[in-house]
């Protein structure tokens, strides 16, 4: 039998009632649409998260307060505050005798407060972190310095601004000099970071910064880090380094053996595993709740072609009379199905692939560093599931074809 | 040898415990070349017997061999290659395919032979030649008359060159012109060779034909020879 019968008989009936055939496809096509976008957008954004935690740096190695699993998040991602891990610990992950790899280390707290120039005021982030926190996260500066080693500790109130906060507040680039309030203490501006663009979990640009212990003891009050991140000599030391830290800290909160970490060291390899994995698994979810419409679809198309039979028994019937056999039938109504889903895959996958890059463009907008990106799989995975839809859900259809009688069918006269 | 013999045929439909004898012990036989009108009454089984010969229904029990072959034992799918292969069908509402072209129509039996002919492409030329449809080859079917639809049907029985054409009431939804039209390439057809059996309620169409066998309430009661034969090929006169 020739395959250009059943196409064109499909295409025909397209042509003659478009909208119905629309109707019919559009399960297929919001389902495609949506396969495409959940893997072209989660390709994008996992993209973007990998690249943003790259920026940080791979010789970077993070120290949490609080246990939690290898793979799993930390126990800060939960909301528990935990108190242990404090400057003392800062103090002795310094000292190269307990771990000779790390070059620089950086305690963090943060927190929002309001902070006001003579003419703005906005509320912002800020972190206290340690002079060496500039050269841990390899930022620059556009004017003025970083905190000095003295100021970490001397409550001095001097502050850094992120590029895009000190165009906010000072935007004639006047900034280091100026004294600005930050929850209503007066602080000296001393320096102004040059842009860097947003990192894993923050963007630089729009934090500003006071040394540790005057965040700790003027703003927040605590005597505890948020967290500590080091630079390791050499990429290949960070599981020496690790080890290092874990025993290090394990000695100095008095953990006996057996007893669990009260604190979790990463690495920004496997921070990046990690995300890896969370963004796959989320994709995947995804993935699988878009297909649920594809599967509605699928359910849509047995019907149009179960209508489509009950339409057309007098052809059947004359198929038959001039001698189609079964599998003649079969395989017509399953071309027409297949036909059918395809052109819904193909209008899926031109809609996917559109709606993908205006959400690109509409992200880009809202600043992010995002990349159009439309994996080649995703095309291949639309094709092949509207196929397989039209295969399997033009089946049953296509066998209740078969067995119209040739003789009943062309009495209906 | 005949084309088609019959010995006792019967057909019994059985709805609700009630049974219901459409056909009763029909036996007779055609020849090739012949032109046998079947005739009768609504209901009177004409065209179960049709459906039985022309391999669409089977019979509840008695013989039936076509062409020398016993077709009574055969399956479905030899019954479909034998009716493709030896049986060309005109039905009274033409049964064309929508949206087709008149090509494709003609073409149909040929895509269900056991092989593609080579010349496929001839053999519809030639068919619709013979039914002086070659210049509508290209149109949808929607775009013909009702005759010229049913001369499209005929093309369509013709293009596998089977051994017989069943035309069951092939005028009954034309007006006379084109009744007679379809009339006189039957005619030409059985005078051409080709063996051909009509179905119909009406005597001046069924006296087209060389032998009337007449059906009354399931049963053969009259098989006759047409004395005075109208011929179509020179006909003046309306068939109705």
């Amino acid at each position: 039998m020739k395959i250009t019968g059943p196409l064109r008989i499909a295409y025909n009936s397209l042509l003659t009632a478009k909208l119905r055939f629309f109707l019919t496809v559009l399960g297929i096509i919001i389902g495609v649409a949506a396969v495409i976008m959940v893997m072209g957008i989660g390709a994008s954004a996992q993209g973007l998260v990998l690249s943003q935690v790259k920026k940080v740096g791979s010789d970077l190695i993070a120290v949490l307060p609080g246990a939690s699993q290898e793979d799993g998040p930390p126990a800060s991602a939960f909301g528990i505050v935990t108190t242990t891990f404090t400057n003392s610990d800062l103090e002795k992950l310094r000292e190269r005798r307990y771990a000779p790899h790390l070059k620089v280390v950086s305690g963090y707290v943060s927190g929002s407060a309001t902070l006001e120039s003579k003419r703005e005021s906005y509320e912002v982030s800020y972190q206290g972190v340690s002079p060496d926190m500039i050269a841990v996260e390899s930022l620059d500066l556009e004017a003025g310095r970083f905190f000095l080693a003295e100021e970490e500790t001397d409550l001095s109130r001097v502050i850094v601004l992120g590029a895009t906060r000190a165009k906010e507040f000072f935007p004639n680039g006047d900034a280091v000099g100026q004294t600005m309030k930050l929850n209503d203490l007066p602080f000296q501006v001393v320096g102004v970071l040059s842009e860097r663009g947003s990192t894993a979990f923050s963007n630089p640009d729009t934090l500003v910064y006071v040394p540790l212990v005057t965040a700790q003891k003027l703003l927040l009050g605590i005597n505890y880090l948020n967290f500590a991140r080091a630079k390791v000599d050499d990429v290949a030391n960070i599981e020496r380094s690790r080890s290092d830290v874990e025993a290090l800290l394990r000695q100095e909160h008095d953990l006996e053996d057996g007893e669990e970490n009260d604190f979790s060291v990463r690495s920004t390899a496997a921070a990046l595993g990690i995300l890896t994995s969370i963004t796959n698994i989320l994709k995947y979810f995804l993935i699988a709740i878009a297909s649920l419409s594809l599967l509605v679809g699928g359910v849509g198309i047995m019907n149009s072609m179960l209508i489509s039979v009950s339409q057309r028994v007098r052809e059947i019937g004359l198929r038959k009379a001039v001698g189609a056999r079964p599998h003649h039938i079969i395989m017509q109504f399953l071309i027409e199905s297949v036909f059918i889903t395809l052109c819904g895959g193909i209008l899926g996958i031109i809609f996917g692939v559109g709606l993908t890059y205006v959400a690109s463009i509409v992200i880009v907008k809202l600043g992010y560093e995002w990349e159009f990106l439309v994996p080649l799989a995703s095309i291949f995975l639309g094709l092949g599931v509207s196929f397989v839809i039209g295969l399997v859900f033009g089946v049953y259809p296509a066998i209740k074809a078969s067995r119209v009688s040739a003789m009943e069918a062309l009495r209906n006269e | 040898m005949a084309l088609l013999e019959i010995k006792n045929l019967t057909k019994t439909y059985e709805s609700d415990g009630v049974r219901t004898e459409a056909l009763k012990e029909a036996s007779f036989v055609i020849e090739p070349g012949e032109f046998v009108a079947i005739m009768g009454p609504s209901g009177s089984g004409k065209s179960t017997l049709m459906q039985i010969l022309g391999l669409l229904d089977r019979a509840t029990s008695g013989q039936y061999v076509l062409a020398g072959e016993d077709v009574t034992t055969l399956t479905d799918d030899e019954l479909a290659l034998l009716r493709n292969e030896r049986i060309g069908f005109v039905f009274q509402s033409f049964n064309l395919l929508p949206r087709t072209s008149v090509f494709e129509n003609v073409e149909l039996p040929l895509l269900y032979a056991s092989k593609l002919p080579g010349d496929a492409k001839t053999r519809v030329d030639a068919a619709l030649l013979a039914v002086s449809m070659d210049h509508r080859a290209q149109y949808f079917s929607n775009q013909l008359s009702g005759g010229e639809k049913q001369r499209v049907a005929i093309a369509r029985a013709l293009v596998n060159n089977p051994d017989i054409i069943f035309a069951d009431e092939p005028t009954g939804n034309l007006d006379s012109k084109s009744g007679l039209q379809v009339m006189k390439i039957l005619q030409r057809l059985n005078n051409e060779g080709k063996t051909i059996v009509l179905v119909t309620h009406e005597t001046a169409t069924a006296e087209h034909a060389s032998r009337i066998l007449r059906m009354l309430d399931g049963a053969l009661v009259s098989d006759e020879k047409v004395s005075a034969r109208r011929n179509a090929l020179d006909a003046t006169d309306l068939i109705k």
